[in-house]
């Protein structure tokens, strides 16, 4: 999805200059209308959403807690829980993929097992996040007895997020150019040394993308929360991670679920804020990592 | 004593075995020119001297190397110990994407050094060494990329010479310089040798007898002649080597 939105945003780049010189091959233009019909069908969705979910959008709705009339009922808890679990989440996933990713970039010498540990990785990022949530059902929220709160779901997601965040991770580390590691070592310095001062600061705003464009998927996750017990109904906003939660998936999805018409208004209206908060992620993953190549290619 | 000594050194990538049996000596305060076709292993034996070759997996030696009569392949040598030692300088200038100051500070500074004013002075002592601190006294905080390739190459000469090594490995320092930048660059080793041990790497043979005190020519991994570099360029004693030097020499 994500990558798709930055494609989509290149692709009208390239349309752009195709429009200027009126010259490309007939592939560029197969890859527009398809490119096109793709956004159109997106384009034509979030018109729909909005057109219903629009006039909902007042105070009320922000600061409703929920409710069995539909026009009272707000996503406040849903929103503070999402803001949550979005802060927890990278609290938690930023070091450990980063240090995961240091370590199978820089130290794993045995290459069999750095190439088992790196298809087990891939593998993990494409596993369906009902899983992740099967596995923090068990792990976590019973497990280690954290019990429906938000910290278990922020765990949970942190481990759905991970692979992307290493994977990521060493991608920016492989942009760091060799001679700078080179002359770090000529110098004395220990391989941690190069790491710390001089690899890290160049590809750490390449792992902040990383994780944020990671994060805008897992903000977006119902399926696992709701597995480990997210709930609907939640009549105050979580005031401390071991609190009982919701967060705005599940809202949707329990809105969407219900029969009567003007609760999918309401799912409409929280679709349009979820939306929103993932676009303002991948904008400024986008912005970071544009600012980052620039520095890098100077 | 010998400052350097390179003792029977075989050294392979992989299989492929590329310097064969070198044997060197270089007295304290001199500049050795290594010069030979690209490929003839020259900038492996420069990398064997501060074992930057041991980054690349799968590399191996045989035969020892000696810095102030102690084997630098000895099992209880600290190999970063030995690169402070052992400066290097790069074909292409690369200095880090930092500041100036911070450029040439990072050696101190992984030495554990972070008294400010004694950083200050060290930075300013090093860059006047170079010939630099005129030129970038006013930008120290200013990123090390946007200098000259000059500039840079000076800079990165600073940066080695403030870890205080004794030894300068220089590995065709001036190739990517213009010609104003070259002669400075040149004057510097002049200047540097008076204090340090300097191995040049070079393709330039009008550099080699204009900066070295010896030259070694080197072909397919064989030390073929090394001599006093007047009489190296003057009266070399091996055919191949009054081929290269004057240019009518066959890379077949």
């Amino acid at each position: 999805m994500n990558r798709q939105f930055i494609k989509m945003f290149e692709a009208f780049d390239r349309f752009g200059d195709w429009y200027d010189r009126q010259k490309r091959d007939n592939f560029a233009i197969y890859g527009l209308v398809f490119t096109l019909f793709v956004v159109s069908i997106v384009l034509g969705l979030f018109v729909y959403v909005s057109i219903a979910g629009f006039p909902r959008l007042g105070s009320r709705f922000f600061s409703g807690y929920a409710s069995r009339i539909p026009e009272q009922a707000g996503i406040l808890p849903a929103l503070i829980g999402s803001l949550w679990v979005l802060v927890l989440v990278f609290i938690i996933s930023f070091p450990l993929g980063l240090a995961a990713g240091i370590q199978l970039e820089k130290y794993v010498t045995n290459t069999r097992w750095a190439r088992l540990l790196e298809v087990n990785i891939t593998n993990l990022a494409g596993i369906p996040s009902v899983i992740y949530g099967l596995l923090g059902l068990q792990f976590f929220v019973r497990g280690m007895a954290l019990g429906e709160s938000v910290l278990g779901a922020s765990l949970t997601l942190s481990l759905m997020v991970l692979p992307l965040v290493i994977v990521s991770t060493r991608e920016a580390l492989r942009m760091v150019p060799n001679s700078v590691s080179e002359a770090a070592y000529a110098l004395g310095a220990t391989k941690w040394q190069t790491i710390w001062y001089h690899a890290l600061p160049i590809a750490f705003p390449g792992v902040v993308s990383g994780v944020l464009l990671a994060i805008s998927r897992a903000i977006g996750e119902a399926a696992p929360l709701l597995v480990i017990g997210a709930v609907a109904f939640v009549p105050f906003s979580p005031a401390s991670i071991f609190d009982y939660f919701t967060v705005l998936p599940v809202q949707i999805f329990f809105w969407a679920t219900k029969p009567q018409a003007s609760f999918l208004i309401n799912a409409s209206a929280a679709i349009l804020v979820l939306l929103s908060l993932t676009l303002l992620l991948n904008l400024l993953a986008v912005r970071i990592r544009e600012r980052w190549h620039k520095r890098i290619e100077s | 004593m010998y400052k350097i000594e390179v003792r029977e050194v075989d050294f392979w990538y992989g299989s492929s075995q590329v310097l064969h049996r070198i044997y060197l000596e270089m007295a304290p305060n001199t500049v050795t020119a290594l010069i030979g076709p690209s490929g003839c292993g020259k900038s492996t034996l420069l990398r064997v001297l501060n074992r930057m070759n041991e980054l690349i997996p799968g590399s191996h030696l045989r035969g020892d190397v000696c810095i102030d009569g102690r084997s630098i392949y000895g099992s209880d040598v600290d190999v970063y110990e030995l690169r402070k030692r052992v400066g290097m300088v790069f074909q292409k200038p690369n200095p880090f994407p930092k500041s100036v100051y911070e450029n040439v500070a990072f050696g101190l500074r992984i030495k554990g050094i972070n008294h400010r004013s004694f950083i200050d002075e060290k930075v300013e002592r090093t860059l006047r060494q170079v010939f630099l601190w005129e030129e970038v006294k006013d930008k120290l905080h200013k990123p090390a990329l946007a200098l000259s390739g000059g500039q840079q190459q000076r800079l990165c000469i600073a940066r080695a010479l403030a870890v205080e090594p004794s030894i300068l490995l220089m590995d065709e320092p001036a190739s990517s310089l213009d010609p104003i930048s070259t002669a400075k660059l040149e004057e510097l080793i002049y200047e540097l040798k008076q204090t340090y041990t300097i191995v040049l790497v070079t393709h330039n043979m009008q550099q080699a007898s204009r900066t070295s005190d010896r030259t070694a020519f080197l072909y397919k991994g064989n030390l073929i002649e090394y001599a006093d570099t007047a009489t190296f360029f003057t009266n070399p004693s091996s055919q191949s080597t009054q081929d290269y030097i004057t240019g009518r020499f066959r890379n077949e």
